[in-house]
């Protein structure tokens, strides 16, 4: 996995709540075999017109947010399916840090499982951040994980929670696997016990 | 002395590791694989010279993919088939058992699981498919993972997980006619919203969970997830070893009778508190149909759409707006006024031979309205013959309802079974998701005879006043 530690991007306000895994990632783009190739069907149904063009309404084709790496969205996003497809898009698109007042739990594992750092902040930082956002061309936020802090360019920052063992994997890029295979005698033991 | 909880004994019990310092190493019993989230492990072992643990732990089956129509004929969806294809070449590879397209026991991975007897309480249960919660309902702890934990089961048959917060949802009192486990589930989900359960495994409690047969029991905690949820359970019983007993991979003679006396010490003990707790009353709840593009967006069947003006919060007010206008539904409307196009009796959630016996009941000397195509597609292939030695697919034939082969189907339309834009669905599945159902398709949850009751009348209908 590729390791966090610190990420500077420009930002994207989805505003909504409830973002659900079957529009971050719908359906019929689940049947690939591989982990890549995702990020074009990102909120494919929300981005995409019938005909294919671009949806000139949805947020992530406006122009001024080309590029963005950082998305806020509403409460408890990533709800629905554990599709981990979703932290695939996202992070395939563009996307290192999600910022919402709170997330579902089977998604936030996901996220942390490919390097992707899902951030809630209390829901009034979040609709500050937002609407700075919407108000200024190129709004840039800064990450740091070590410090857990979400810095503005004014300076004002933000600190986050975040688990010792999520931290300490995205800081390192671990494999978790390797990490809980160095324990095999304990898995022995519980097996013949 | 200690009090625990359900989900405490079981947590415990399954601790390969526990330090204060570090996140918990917890066994996984039983790991359920089907086709879709699984190809992406499956090629992260090879990449890392990795084997499966345990694959006589690992079960899997094809579900979300197949097509629900004659089996003999070839797949048209190439990569549906491939991704079908390499599940075979992975069990094979792997050496895990699977109950592929062809196999008498092939279905839903969370109707054959339990079918099968594979779950059995007190265990703990993964899967990559959030409605795993389901074999909550024997007592089990079991959640639903992505494929990076899929992966990490696959090569330890452990998880790293951190301990959940305990929720105690409470229903006493006794379900009124026409009212069912999809009900209960779809009354809490509207009481709680569709995050109140985050962080959280929900233990459900009370005279008239009780009352529930295991199949039902099922219905309440596979939609756990759909509160946010990671897992729902609900504590064995006779009920449940009845159940049990004689099933495939059920423990027999005095195995069986050992594993019960094991089984009867895992409810919640006397005076065990839980974090949070709900009480509600069965008597109070009414046949539930969902009217925007969340579970949580719900109402008695009786009621209105509500206006979006009416939210508490503006946040709530703008997602109102969007579902009303994705459904095409305007406030003030009557639910029993609006009229569907079609109707999808099946998936985990409602599949199973008593759900179909329910709306057979119904459907009984009936005839589907012309304006509306409605399908059952059985959980599995156990229980659709179950379904035809009892004569319920000449029943449903018979109604003008199409009867399909055992899978996912529209719950999730991955296979051919979706609804076109625009088109309106009745349907016992647990998501009304925008576009879950097939891009622009509108859904309504309910239960099965609220289901077969729309299909007749072509509209939103109060099963209580069925006649």
């Amino acid at each position: 996995m590729e390791a966090f530690k610190e990420h500077v991007g420009f930002v994207v306000p989805l505003d909504r709540i409830n973002v659900d895994t079957d529009q971050i990632i719908p359906k019929q783009f689940l049947k690939r075999i591989e982990r890549t190739g995702f990020g074009e069907f990102l909120f494919n149904d929300w981005r995409y017109l019938e005909n294919g063009d671009p949806n000139p309404e949805f947020v992530l084709n406006h122009p001024r947010y080309a590029g963005a790496s950082i998305l806020i969205a509403g409460v408890n996003f990533g709800c629905g399916s554990s599709r981990e497809h979703a932290p695939w898009a996202l992070q395939q698109y563009g996307f290192k840090a999600i910022l919402a007042p709170s997330f579902a739990d089977i998604f936030r594992n996901n996220c942390y499982k490919n390097g992707i750092l899902p951030i809630a902040l209390p829901a009034d930082v979040i609709t500050s951040l937002s609407q700075a956002a919407q108000n200024t061309e190129g709004y840039q936020l800064m990450i740091d994980l070590e410090a857990q802090s979400v810095i503005c360019s004014d300076g004002t920052a933000y600190t986050f929670d975040i688990g010792d063992f999520e931290k300490y994997c995205l800081l390192n890029g671990l494999d978790e696997i390797g990490w809980t295979l160095q324990y095999e005698a304990d898995i022995a033991a519980y097996e013949n016990r | 002395m200690k009090t625990q909880t359900m989900y405490e004994k079981i947590w415990e019990a399954h601790l390969v590791r526990a330090s204060a310092d570090e996140v918990p190493i917890l066994y996984i019993d039983t790991h359920l694989v089907h086709e879709v989230t699984s190809p992406q492990a499956f090629e992260g072992l090879r990449l890392n010279n990795r084997k499966v643990r345990r694959p006589d732990l690992t079960f899997a089956t094809m579900d979300h993919n197949v097509p629900t129509t004659d089996r003999s004929l070839p797949i048209t969806d190439l990569i549906a088939a491939k991704q079908m294809e390499t599940l075979s070449q992975n069990c094979a590879e792997f050496d895990i058992p699977l109950y592929d397209i062809d196999s008498p026991e092939q279905g839903i991975v969370h109707v054959i699981g339990p079918e099968l007897g594979i779950t059995q309480p007190g265990t703990t249960i993964v899967c990559g498919d959030s409605h795993t919660s389901t074999h909550g309902a024997l007592g089990a702890l079991a959640f639903g993972i992505g494929t990076s934990e899929i992966e990490h089961v696959l090569a330890t048959q452990c998880l790293l997980q951190q301990k959940s917060e305990t929720f105690e949802i409470r229903i006493d009192g006794t379900l009124p006619y026409g009212v069912t486990a999809k009900d209960i589930i779809l009354a809490i989900i509207g009481h709680i919203g569709i995050d109140g359960g985050n962080g959280a495994v929900v233990e459900y409690t009370g005279s008239a969970i009780r009352a529930l047969s295991i199949e039902e029991r099922m219905t309440v905690c596979n939609m756990s997830i759909e509160a946010g949820a990671r897992a729902g359970m609900i504590a064995p019983d006779d009920a449940t070893y009845q159940y049990i007993a004689g099933k495939r991979f059920a423990p027999k003679g005095e195995d069986f009778d050992a594993a019960v006396e094991r089984w009867k010490q895992l409810p919640t003990d006397e005076g065990a508190t839980y974090d949070r707790t709900l009480q509600l009353n069965a008597a109070d709840i009414a046949p539930q149909v969902t009217w925007g593009t969340n579970p949580g967006m719900v109402t008695d069947v009786t009621g209105r759409i509500p206006d979006p003006t009416d939210m508490a919060t503006a946040d709530e007010k703008t997602a109102t707006e969007h579902a009303l206008e994705y459904m095409d539904l305007q406030p003030g409307t009557p639910i029993t006024d609006i009229p569907v196009d079609r109707v999808f009796i099946g998936s985990c959630t409602n599949s199973r031979i008593s759900d179909l016996r329910a709306a057979a009941e119904v459907a009984k000397g009936r005839k589907v309205a012309e304006s509306v195509s409605a399908m059952v597609v059985p959980g599995s292939q156990a229980v659709k013959r179950q379904a035809e030695a009892e004569g319920l697919d000449e029943i449903f034939r018979a109604a003008g309802f199409e009867w399909r082969e055992a899978g996912c189907s529209m719950c999730l339309g991955m296979n051919p079974d979706t609804l076109m834009p625009g088109q309106r669905c009745a349907s016992t599945s647990n998501r009304n998701f925008e576009g879950r159902q097939g891009k622009g398709g509108r859904t309504h949850l309910v239960s099965p005879q609220m289901a077969a009751a729309t299909a007749v009348t072509g509209h939103f209908v109060d099963i209580r006043n069925f006649q």
